[in-house]
C-alpha cells in the first residue's frame, strides 16, 4: 500500500498556514507615534476639525505622516515622537475643551495589509504597561433610591387624581399607602395597579393599607439600569481623562472593568473615577429656628446641613432640583473674579427649575454637593457600604426666576470650582460605585515582560527542536515544521480575533502549548516505530501508526480543553490570556500535527516503497 | 534514537503496594502541611496594596523598611524582587476610606526618603471581596473542570476509568498545592491557571494510558487485567517520558527566562508534570485496576460476527 493525500487535502493545509502566516505579518511591523483627538460629551471631530488640526501643525512647522479622520476621532501619525509631542501641546493648547488630545502608538500596518483586516496582537496591560480598574456598584443605593422614586411617584399620581391618602411611606421592602376610606383605597388601588404593572400590590381593608413590593424582575431592571448607566457615566469620565484607546466594560453582575494603556499617573485618574458626586438643589427654611434645630428640634419638614467649615443650615426637605438633569457645567469666573461654576439643565430639569424659583424670588436656595465616598466596612450580605456625605457648597439669594441655565458662585477656590464643573459635567450617578481592585504596570516593566516572554518562547522552541531532530531525526524535522506553523497560527488567529489580548500568562500559554503540542506527534511516531518492530511494512506502519493514535490524541486534547474552557470562563484579566492561547494552541496543534504532518509525511515517503525509515 | 529500549513487559503492578503507600504517604504530608502551614496566599485572594519599585542601584531593605515605619505602615513587608534593585512591599487591607491611593502615597514617601529617582514597576491593589470572591470561583472552577471530565471520560471510556483519571488529577493538584503549602511559595492567580493546566495535562496522559489499556483489552485475549497494564504502561512508557521531557524542557525554559512574575506559574506546572507523569502510571490505572476493570467491561455490546454466540454456546 502507499500513503497518499488527494491535492485537495495538501493544499487545504498549505493554504490554511499561509493564511496564518498573512494575518500573522502585521505583528512585525512596528509601531508609529500618534495623536488621537476626540470630542467630549457628544461633540464628534469632523472634516472641519481634521482641517483645524492641519492648520495648527503647519503654523507651527510640525511634520506629520499621515492624518485621517476615523469613527469621530482624529488621527495623526507622526516620524518621530519628538513631533509627536510637540503636536500633542500644541493641539492641546489651541483646541479647546471640546476635544481631548492623547498621545497614542498606532500600528503600523502597511495599507494593503489593513486592507485585508490585517492588525497586529492586541497587548495586555501587563505588557504594555497602564492601569486596570474593577469597580463596584452599590446595587442596595441604587434600589432603595428606585423605591425613593416611586414614593414621590405615587404621592404625585393620587394627588393629581384627587384621591385622598393619609401617608404614603417606604417601609422596609414594601411601599405603604395609607388612606383614610374604604373607597380612596379602592380607587387608589386600580389606579395604581394600572400605572405600575412591574409591581406587587396587596390591600388591607382592617388598616386601609395598600402595600407594593417590586418584583423580582423589576428589581433585576433596576440593577441592569444602574450598571448600564453608570457604564455610560465612566465612559464619559474616562474621555475627560484624554486616554487613547479606553476599555470600559461590564463584568458579571455588579462590577465594571475599566483598562487605560500608558497611563501612569493613577492619582487623578482614580479621583475622578472615585467620586459619585451629586448636587440637589434646596430651598433654606427661613421660618424654621435654626438654634433649636442644632439642639436636635428640627422641624419636620426641614433637615440639617452643614458646610466645609461647619456652618450648619435649615434646609427644606422638599428637593427643588436633583442633579440627573444637568447637562453640562463649566467654570469660570463672574465679573468680580470670583470662581464660578455655570450649569446647564435638560428642559425637564429647566422647567422644574422654573417652576421652583418663581414664587421663591429674594429667597435663599442652596447648592447641596452629596456624596457616597466608600467605607471599607461591608454588610453581612459582602457589600461595600457606602457613607454618604452632605455638605452645603454654596446659599446663594435667588436673583430672578431661573431657566434651563444659571450659574452659581462661592464654591471655594478655582480649582475647586473647576473640580466641581468636572464632576458635575461627567453626569449625577444613580448608584454609587467604588474601586475594589486597582492593578497599574509601568512601563518599563511592561516592556521587560515582552522582552521575557518572547525570550522563553523562543527558547522553549529552539529546546523541543534540537531535542525532536536527536530523537527522530528526519520525522524529527517534520514535527518541528508543525510547531513553526502551529506558532504562526496561533500568532495569526490571536491577532485575527479582535478581542483576544496577549499577556504574560498567554506568552507562558504559548510556550506551554509548544511542549505540549509535540505530543501528538510523539504519540504517532512512537506507534510508526511500533508497528515497524511488529514487523509490518513502511507504509503499513505509517498508516496504522497515524489511525491508532488519532482517537487517542482527539480524547486527550478534548479533555485538556475542557480544563482550558473552564479556565476561560471563570478567569479574568491575565488568567483569561492564558485560557485563550491554550485554546488556540490545543486546537491549532491538533490540526497542524495530525493533519500537517501527514500531508508533508505522505508527500515525502507516502509514495514509494521503502525498506528503512528515519524516525 | 531511543531512551527507553525495552524488550520485556515491566511489571509495573507488582510494586503497586508500594506505590499506594508511598501516593497515601505524600498526600497525608500534603493534607497535613495544608492544615498546618495553610496556602501562603498572593494580593489577589488576600486582598491589600503591592508595590513593586525599581531603584537606580542596589536598595537597602533594612533602610527601606525603617522608612516604612516611621511613617506609620508598621505592617510593611519589603523584599526584593528579582534582583536587588527591585524591591516590593506589601501591605495589608486598610480600615481607611482611600485604600487604593496607598500605592501613590507610598512612592511619595520612597522618592522622598531615599532621594532616589523611583521607578514604578507596578501597583496592585484588591479590596477584600474581591478576593473572596476570586478564591470562590477559583474553587468551583477546578470543580467543574473535575466533574466535566469524569462526565467526557466515563462516556468516553468506561466509569472505573473516569473515577481513576479523576482520582489521579485529585492527587496531582492536592500535591502540587501541598508543595507551595510546604515551601510557602505564593499561592496567586497565575498558580491558580498554572493548576488548571496541570489538570489537563495530567488527564493528557491518564487518556493515552487508558486508551492503551481498553485497546489491549480488546486486542489480547486470555490475559489477566493486571498484565494487561503492565503490557500497556510498558508501550507507553517512552511516549510518557519523551512528552515529560519536551514539556519540561519548555517549562525550564520559562523558569530560568520567564522573569519574576512567572515563576510561580513555572514551578507549579514543573511539579505539576512530574506528578502527573507518576499518577498517570500508578495512580490512575491503579485506581481502576483496584475497581476491578476486567475485559467485558471494555468490549463494545456489539456483536461482531452473527451467530458468534451461538456457536461459543454449543457444546
Amino acid at each position: 500500500m502507499l500513503n497518499r493525500y488527494p491535492l485537495w487535502k495538501t493544499l487545504m493545509v498549505a493554504l490554511l498556514v499561509a493564511l496564518g502566516a498573512l494575518y500573522a505579518t502585521p505583528n512585525l511591523y512596528g509601531e508609529d507615534p500618534a495623536v488621537q483627538v476626540s470630542g467630549l460629551r457628544g461633540v464628534e471631530a469632523n472634516i472641519a476639525t481634521l482641517d483645524t488640526i492641519k492648520g495648527h501643525l503647519s503654523d507651527n512647522n510640525i511634520d506629520y505622516a499621515s492624518i485621517v479622520l476615523e469613527k469621530g476621532q482624529v488621527l495623526t501619525r507622526f516620524k518621530n515622537t519628538e513631533d509627536q509631542l510637540k503636536a500633542r501641546d500644541v493641539l492641546d493648547d489651541n483646541l479647546g475643551k471640546k476635544y481631548s488630545v492623547a498621545l497614542n502608538l498606532t500600528p503600523a500596518t502597511p495599507d494593503w495589509l489593513a486592507a485585508i483586516g490585517g492588525t497586529p496582537m492586541k497587548l495586555g496591560l501587563d505588557l504594555s504597561g497602564g492601569v486596570s480598574f474593577l469597580m463596584e456598584v452599590n446595587m442596595k443605593e441604587a434600589i432603595n433610591k428606585a423605591k425613593t422614586a416611586m414614593v414621590a411617584d405615587f404621592r404625585g399620581d393620587l394627588r393629581n387624581e384627587k384621591i385622598r391618602y393619609r401617608s404614603v411611606k417606604e417601609d422596609g421592602d414594601v411601599i405603604a399607602v395609607k388612606f383614610r376610606k374604604v373607597e380612596d383605597l379602592d380607587v387608589g388601588e386600580s389606579l395604581l395597579k394600572k400605572r405600575y404593572r412591574d409591581l406587587l400590590f396587596n390591600t388591607d381593608e382592617d388598616t386601609l393599607t395598600l402595600t407594593a413590593q417590586m418584583t423580582e424582575v423589576k428589581l433585576k431592571e433596576i440593577r441592569e439600569y444602574a450598571l448600564q448607566q453608570n457604564i455610560t457615566i465612566i465612559r464619559n469620565r474616562v474621555n475627560e481623562l484624554g486616554v487613547a484607546e479606553p476599555l470600559v466594560q461590564r463584568q458579571g453582575k455588579k462590577h465594571i472593568v475599566i483598562e487605560l494603556p500608558g497611563v501612569q499617573d493613577t492619582a487623578k485618574a482614580k479621583e475622578i473615577l472615585n467620586a459619585t458626586a451629586t448636587i440637589e438643589f434646596r430651598l433654606v427654611d427661613t421660618e424654621g429656628d435654626l438654634s433649636a434645630a442644632i439642639n436636635g428640634r428640627i422641624p419636620p419638614s426641614s433637615i440639617l446641613l452643614t458646610d466645609k467649615n461647619g456652618k450648619p443650615t435649615l434646609l427644606k426637605k422638599r428637593i427643588m432640583l436633583t442633579g440627573d438633569h444637568i447637562t453640562d457645567a463649566k467654570s469660570g469666573f463672574d465679573e468680580y473674579s470670583r470662581p464660578q461654576v455655570n450649569i446647564s439643565l435638560d428642559s425637564s430639569g429647566g422647567s422644574k427649575m422654573s417652576n421652583g424659583t418663581k414664587s421663591n424670588i429674594g429667597k435663599p436656595m442652596a447648592t447641596v454637593f452629596i456624596e457616597y465616598k466608600p467605607t471599607d466596612r461591608r454588610d453581612p450580605e459582602g457589600n461595600i457600604i457606602f457613607e454618604k456625605v452632605q455638605e452645603v457648597i454654596s446659599v446663594a439669594t435667588i436673583q430672578a426666576r431661573l431657566g434651563k441655565s444659571f450659574r452659581i458662585t462661592g464654591s471655594g477656590s478655582p480649582a475647586e470650582a473647576h473640580n466641581l464643573a468636572l464632576l458635575l459635567r461627567a453626569g449625577a450617578l444613580i448608584a454609587p460605585i467604588a474601586i475594589v481592585e486597582e492593578r497599574t504596570v509601568g512601563p518599563t516593566l511592561g516592556a521587560e515582560n515582552v522582552q521575557l516572554g518572547f525570550q522563553a518562547i523562543m527558547m522553549g522552541f529552539g529546546l523541543v527542536f534540537i531535542f525532536m531532530i536527536i530523537y527522530y531525526r528526519a520525522f524529527g524535522v517534520v514535527a518541528n515544521l508543525a510547531l513553526g506553523a502551529n506558532l504562526v497560527l496561533i500568532i495569526g488567529i490571536m491577532s485575527m480575533i479582535p478581542g483576544a489580548t496577549l499577556t504574560l500568562p498567554g506568552m507562558a500559554g504559548i510556550v506551554l502549548t509548544v511542549g505540549m503540542a509535540v505530543d501528538a506527534n510523539v504519540l504517532i511516531f512512537e506507534r510508526i516505530r511500533e508497528e515497524i518492530r511488529e514487523g509490518k511494512t513502511i507504509q503499513q506502519a505509517i498508516h496504522q501508526g497515524y489511525d491508532a493514535a488519532f482517537s487517542t490524541i482527539i480524547d486527550a486534547n478534548i479533555t485538556t480543553l475542557i480544563a482550558a474552557l473552564i479556565l476561560f470562563a471563570v478567569g479574568t484579566g491575565p488568567v483569561k490570556g492564558f485560557a485563550v492561547t491554550l485554546s488556540i494552541g490545543i486546537l491549532t496543534s491538533m490540526f497542524t500535527s495530525v493533519v500537517g504532518t501527514r500531508a508533508v509525511v505522505n508527500a515525502i515517503w507516502g509514495g514509494k516503497s521503502l525498506k528503512k525509515l528515519s524516525i | 534514537m531511543q531512551i527507553l529500549q525495552l524488550k520485556e513487559t515491566v511489571a509495573f503492578m507488582k510494586y503497586r503496594k508500594i506505590a499506594m503507600v508511598f501516593s497515601a504517604l505524600l498526600m497525608i504530608a500534603a493534607i497535613t502541611s495544608l492544615t498546618v502551614n495553610k496556602l501562603n496566599f498572593g494580593l489577589d485572594f488576600t486582598g491589600g496594596t503591592l508595590i513593586e519599585v525599581g531603584f537606580e542601584q542596589a536598595a537597602d531593605l533594612q533602610k527601606l523598611r525603617q522608612l516604612m515605619q516611621d511613617n506609620n505602615h508598621n505592617d510593611a513587608k519589603v523584599q526584593f524582587y528579582g534582583s536587588s534593585r527591585d524591591v516590593v512591599i506589601r501591605l495589608g487591607l486598610r480600615e481607611d476610606v482611600k485604600a487604593e491611593m496607598l500605592g501613590n502615597e507610598i512612592l511619595a514617601i520612597l522618592e522622598k526618603g531615599t532621594g532616589q529617582k523611583v521607578d514604578m514597576r507596578r501597583i496592585e491593589f484588591v479590596g477584600a471581596s474581591v478576593g473572596d470572591e476570586l478564591a470562590e470561583q477559583g474553587g468551583l472552577a477546578m470543580l467543574t473542570a473535575l466533574i466535566c471530565i469524569l462526565v467526557y471520560v466515563a462516556f468516553r471510556f468506561e466509569w472505573r476509568f473516569a473515577v481513576g483519571s479523576v482520582i489521579a488529577l485529585f492527587h496531582d493538584v492536592l500535591l502540587t498545592l501541598g508543595l507551595f503549602s510546604i515551601l510557602g511559595l505564593e499561592f496567586d492567580l497565575t498558580v491558580l491557571a498554572a493548576i488548571l493546566a496541570v489538570i489537563g495535562y495530567s488527564l493528557n496522559d491518564t487518556i493515552v494510558v487508558s486508551d492503551r489499556i481498553r485497546e489491549n483489552f480488546r486486542k489480547i485475549r486470555d490475559t489477566l487485567p493486571e498484565e494487561i497494564i503492565n503490557i500497556s504502561l510498558t508501550q507507553t512508557l517512552s511516549r510518557t517520558f519523551i512528552t515529560s521531557i519536551t514539556t519540561i524542557l519548555v517549562l525550564a525554559a520559562l523558569f530560568f527566562k520567564g522573569g519574576a512574575l512567572i515563576h510561580g506559574f513555572a514551578s507549579a506546572l514543573l511539579f505539576g508534570v512530574f506528578v502527573g507523569t507518576y499518577s498517570s502510571i500508578y495512580v490512575a490505572s491503579l485506581v481502576a485496576l483496584s475497581l476491578g476493570i476486567s475485559r467485558e467491561d471494555l468490549i463494545p455490546e456489539v456483536i461482531e460476527k452473527e451467530g458468534a454466540e451461538q456457536e461459543e454456546m454449543m457444546p
